[in-house]
């Protein structure tokens, strides 16, 4: 008997593991990358929509913003079962990676989007200014001096979305997406097994950690100048 | 030059409008620089950002140049304000990019495409400003002096024919001030460039401009050459800005010598007028004693000035006056 067998005697599967950690990693990397891809756009509307910013317009902001508010609000476990039909209209299927990412990117694009207004809020008034005094277009400004010198806090929101993420994957294992949660939930809590639910939150802590430090390590990085 | 006509600025604040600007008229000439000065609330960062339409005005129209800014469309207002160079208060560079970025980001967003121009440029510039060897610098590493020397090489990037300072100094201690003073000074007369700064300073003008505007509650109150209005200020506001940099001037420094028999004078020298010595002439030949209470020589700009408070008594004061503004010498009889 090997020491691993001793310490989790319900497994006897390693690779179903070893799966289930790939398709955590496969859900959280697409759903993240598409939350950004989405959810940077909405949070530069909001920034310039905002009382007093560049593009004042405070009809767009405050349905923009009603409507952020709203899927930030939705506990994601709700969000996930309310959003079936259009998931399944988007990929074709409820279940399983794919049937995970539309709803985990739904739920995660409005919070990032609040980042990045807040990110983008913190860039000096004078530097824009400044760029506005240089000819600089909107696109420009956006482009070349809001988003670069914004990067510090946008790649910490990108972090923070991150790892919200990781939580919500593990929920939609409840429903059937597959990953950690999946097995944490049917093994751990419908069969008994709690080594599975111990393995499967060790993994997740650390996978926590790991994307914090990455996360750290990056804005430290754009924090040098 | 820059002109403004019957321009007037106002805010609305709570559904009230709130004047920052009274209406008022002013010509800039090209090739000189243009002090205004005030004291905060004044309206002077209005009045500067009315040139380049960061702020537009409620009222009136400015030109700069042939070009009407305030008829101008987005686009043609964008392509104007490349021709007008802009330093701050606080330099406002861009933290995530270095020196050379920095200079080189009104270039990029120009247009310019080719790296190799871009880099010949910000080369020139940065060696125009004394920062060559700090290219690959970000902000943060750099001093206050070194920062606004960063924001006037990327304001004159575009080779532009007005620059616009915006309290460029206040930042910086005595002696970076006197730097970057001198610096302005050297890129006007090189580059004949318009320049129109704001300040709170009377040394700053007195030292760099040629022409200075006195800005008080929204309202322009004394204006002229330097020389003018600095040795002769009339509005109590221009006095209180003469003060502060003539300490001796301030109301009240004569105080202890009131004792002192004789007409208290001030006589204000100007060019030429320093360098004869007509007051040890006109006394001899007179007759008339006097009693030098306080004095300075100095410049305003280039144009040496000098400035004698004395108590002159004797029979003929009056012929010996007469003498003294006919050699060119201003003379200014205090109350006592």
């Amino acid at each position: 008997m090997n020491p691993l067998q001793k310490l989790f005697p319900n497994i006897d599967d390693w690779g179903e593991i070893g799966r289930a950690c790939i398709d955590t990693l496969l859900m959280l990397g697409g759903s993240l990358a598409l939350t950004v891809l989405l959810g940077l756009p909405l949070g530069v509307l909001l920034y310039l929509t905002g009382k007093g910013q560049l593009r004042p317009m405070p009809k767009l902001y405050a349905i923009t913003s009603l409507l952020v508010n709203i899927l930030r609000s939705v506990p994601f476990i709700i969000l996930m079962i309310v959003l079936m039909p259009l998931t399944y209209a988007l990929v074709g299927t409820k279940l399983g990676i794919r049937g995970a990412i539309p709803p985990l990117v739904i739920g995660a694009a409005p919070f990032f989007a609040r980042l990045v207004e807040t990110a983008l809020r913190e860039v000096q008034q004078g530097v824009i200014e400044a760029s506005q005094a240089m000819g600089a277009s909107l696109w420009q400004i956006v482009r070349h001096v809001l988003l670069p010198e914004a990067r510090g806090g946008l790649f910490a929101g990108v972090t923070v979305t991150a790892i919200a993420l990781v939580g919500y994957t593990a929920m939609g294992g409840a429903i059937g997406s597959g990953g950690l949660g999946d097995l944490a939930y049917r093994y751990g809590y419908l069969s008994y097994k709690s080594d599975y639910m111990l393995v499967t939150v060790l993994l997740l802590v650390v996978l926590v950690q790991l994307l914090q430090m990455w996360g750290d390590r990056i804005v430290a990085r754009y924090k040098r100048y | 030059m820059i002109r403004f006509a019957d321009v007037h600025k106002s805010y609305r604040v709570d559904g009230r409008d709130i004047p920052a600007l009274l209406p008022f008229s002013l010509d800039i000439a090209d090739g000189e620089v243009f002090g205004i000065i005030g004291l905060s609330g004044a309206g002077k960062s209005t009045l500067i950002r009315l040139i380049n339409l960061l702020e537009r005005p409620s009222g009136g129209r400015i030109f700069v140049g042939d070009t009407e800014m305030t008829a101008l469309d987005e686009p043609a207002l964008r392509a104007q304000r490349r021709r007008i160079g802009m330093i701050f208060q606080h330099f406002n560079l861009l933290a995530s990019q270095t020196v050379a970025d920095n200079v080189a980001f009104p270039l990029r967003l120009a247009g310019e495409r080719d790296e190799a121009a871009i880099r010949a440029r910000v080369d020139e510039l940065l060696a125009r400003v004394g920062l060559s060897a700090h290219a690959g610098k970000y902000p943060s590493q750099l001093s206050g002096g070194q920062k606004q020397r960063v924001g006037i090489a990327r304001a004159l990037a575009n080779r532009p024919s007005i620059l616009l300072c915006d309290e460029a100094t206040s930042a910086l201690d005595p002696q970076t001030t006197a730097s970057v003073l001198e610096l302005l000074a050297g890129i006007n007369r090189e580059l004949k460039l318009t320049i129109v700064l704001i300040t709170h300073e009377m040394d700053v003008v007195r030292r760099v401009c040629d022409r200075v505007a006195v800005l008080d509650a929204g309202a322009i109150v004394e204006r002229g050459t330097v020389a003018d209005v600095f040795l002769h200020p009339q509005h109590p506001t221009t006095k209180r800005f003469v003060e502060e940099a003539l300490p001796e001037e301030a109301a009240g420094a004569l105080a202890p010598f009131a004792r002192i028999p004789g007409r208290l004078l001030r006589l204000s020298f100007r060019g030429d007028a320093t360098t004869s010595p007509a007051l040890a002439r006109i006394a001899r030949e007179t007759g008339v004693e006097f009693n030098i209470l306080a004095g300075r020589i100095d410049r305003i700009k280039d144009l040496p000035y000098g400035q004698l408070t004395l108590a002159m008594q004797g029979e003929r004061v009056d012929a010996a006056l007469t003498a003294l503004r006919e050699a060119g010498i201003e003379i200014e009889e205090l109350p006592r």
